[in-house]
């Protein structure tokens, strides 16, 4: 997306200072993605592309209802099938929609090197300025939900933006706007937790005693969540991950490697600058090359 | 190739040009991995063009190191077999840097230092390279999954850090030890310089009759003699 200056950015990738933040009242928002009232017709998908102008290229049929099969630089959102079975044998089919969870917690600006091509708006949408996109794959590296994919075409990141563009307007995002069934609802943070709880209860008064929100706690909450029959496992959910949050590996890497990286880099040349006004250099004295010429010449003679 | 009468070889013409071209990429790899490694160095890649550039070159350069690289290896490797006169020099460590040579074991071709470097480096820029090919995102990121991906980011930046502070105490020990830079340059040090830093090399050399860089070689070639 382009940079919006209608919304204030709380974290910017690859930024030693704190963002502007004069104005403060943002309120946080949330997709609620109520997947018990999914019936899987991919009005979203159409809605996504519709307003965010893309198409993916036509692929072939793979076996699945999954249509494109992944998500990629031109699909930002994606249901994706499930047929599961419970305990008792009977058969579920799970649908959920994937994208962008919009973390609390952004992986993917952690990750990033780019400065303020990931951005982080007051209200909790992650962002992607592609403007500012180097294609380096960072994200991919720091998000623990398999969501950025890099283009070929123009090597920049591409991810759901929760249609910032539409929220800083004053609407909902357009898989909102689309979903016939209500099963995608979108307001502020606290009301779409509020809302899930009444969903919630309602479900287990029916028997999913297991039912839940997914707002992981692992990468601070996200600004989309999802209702789950199921909210015990919710890796059944074509793999949405039980325990979400950002890999050890990029915070060593993003964390206390940076600085000590420098210091070590600093000090090394630091050493060498106080061995050089301390002992000065290694000069080759006059009764060297008397030496040296006479260890040739010697066996020269021989 | 032509070199002033009395002195001699240190490095053959193919290993300088091999040589150069290898520190070439080092530092423009330095300076567009750090671009990417530290927000504060960030404005490295504007250097390349921008981050776009910087991010694209850099894979590129570093394929060339590595060939390069190896050839650095295939010519030098010889040399920097480890004896045990080195265990001996490393324990008077402190008067090397101190200035004072004598009462060091004396050096053949590369002392301890220089064969800590060498092993160092052909240790880390394979390392380098095949992690490297890990998180070449346009090319090869399908090869791998993501989580080794993570693993090979974070052993790129910690090789690279290692090489890096490595090639700081290279390029201060060229320029601490007088006459080294000028070896590697136009290829030629004098019998002094022997002498003083390599005196088990300049011994090998005058046995052999030889210009350097390695006994036996450049025989043909008639050195200047000062007659006392």
């Amino acid at each position: 997306m382009s940079d919006l200056q209608s919304q204030d950015y709380v974290r910017i990738s690859a930024s030693t200072i704190t963002p502007p933040r004069a104005r403060n009242a943002d309120e946080q928002v949330a997709k609620l993605i109520d997947v018990t009232r999914c019936i899987g017709c991919k009005a979203c998908q159409a809605a996504c592309m519709e307003w965010n102008n893309l198409r993916q290229e036509i692929g072939y049929f793979e076996g699945s209802y999954d249509n494109p099969m992944d998500l990629s630089p031109d699909v930002w959102t994606l249901m994706r099938f499930t047929e599961w079975e419970d305990e008792k044998g009977n058969l579920e089919w799970l649908i959920r929609k994937d994208g962008c969870m919009h973390c609390e917690d952004p992986g993917c600006l952690k990750a990033c090197p780019a400065p303020g091509a990931i951005v982080q708006y007051a209200n909790g949408i992650v962002d992607f300025i592609s403007a500012n996109c180097i294609g380096c794959g960072y994200c991919v590296k720091g998000c623990p939900f398999d969501i950025p994919r890099i283009s070929s075409v123009d090597h920049k990141s591409y991810k759901c933006t929760l249609c910032s563009d539409r929220v800083s307007a004053g609407l909902e995002p357009a898989c909102v706007k689309a979903c016939p069934t209500g099963a995608i609802m979108f307001g502020s943070k606290s009301d779409m937790t509020d809302w899930a709880g009444e969903r919630i209860e309602d479900l287990k008064s029916r028997g999913f005693a297991n039912a839940g929100l997914y707002d992981p706690p692992g990468v601070s909450g996200t600004h989309v969540m999802y209702v789950l029959h199921h909210a015990d496992t919710p890796s059944i959910y074509a793999g949405l991950p039980d325990q979400p949050k950002i890999s050890a590996f990029v915070d060593v890497w993003k964390g206390m490697v940076k600085p000590l990286a420098l210091a070590g880099i600093a000090m090394t040349a630091a050493a060498g600058f106080l061995h050089w006004i301390v002992e000065g250099p290694n000069e080759v004295q006059p009764d060297d090359e008397v030496n040296g010429k006479r260890a040739l010449n010697s066996t020269d003679d021989r | 190739m032509s070199y002033p009468k009395g002195t001699l070889v240190r490095h053959t013409t193919a290993a300088r040009i091999n040589h150069w071209i290898t520190a070439a990429c080092f530092v423009l790899l330095m300076l567009s991995g750090l671009a990417m490694f530290h927000p504060m160095l960030f404005f490295l890649s504007a250097l390349f063009g921008g981050g776009q550039w910087a991010r694209a070159a850099h894979p590129w350069i570093g394929t060339v190191l590595m060939v390069s690289y190896a050839g650095l290896i295939v010519q030098y490797w010889r040399d920097n077999q480890w004896t045990r006169d080195d265990v001996a020099w490393m324990e008077k460590i402190d008067r090397v840097l101190a200035n004072q040579e004598d009462g060091v074991p004396q050096v053949a071709r590369f002392n301890a230092g220089q064969k800590f470097v060498f092993w160092s480096m052909t240790l880390l820029v394979p390392a380098l390279f095949f992690t490297g090919l890990m998180i070449w995102d346009v090319y090869f990121s399908t090869y791998t999954t993501i989580e080794q991906q993570r693993v090979a980011v974070l052993i790129h930046s910690l090789a690279a850090i290692a090489a890096i502070v490595i090639w700081i105490i290279h390029v201060y020990a060229a320029i601490w030890v007088r006459g080294s830079m000028q070896a590697m340059t136009r290829g030629y040090v004098t019998p002094g310089w022997a002498w003083r830093h390599h005196r088990k090399w300049l011994r090998r050399l005058a046995e052999t009759h030889s210009t350097g860089p390695t006994p036996g070689a450049g025989r043909d070639i008639p050195r200047a003699r000062n007659k006392p």
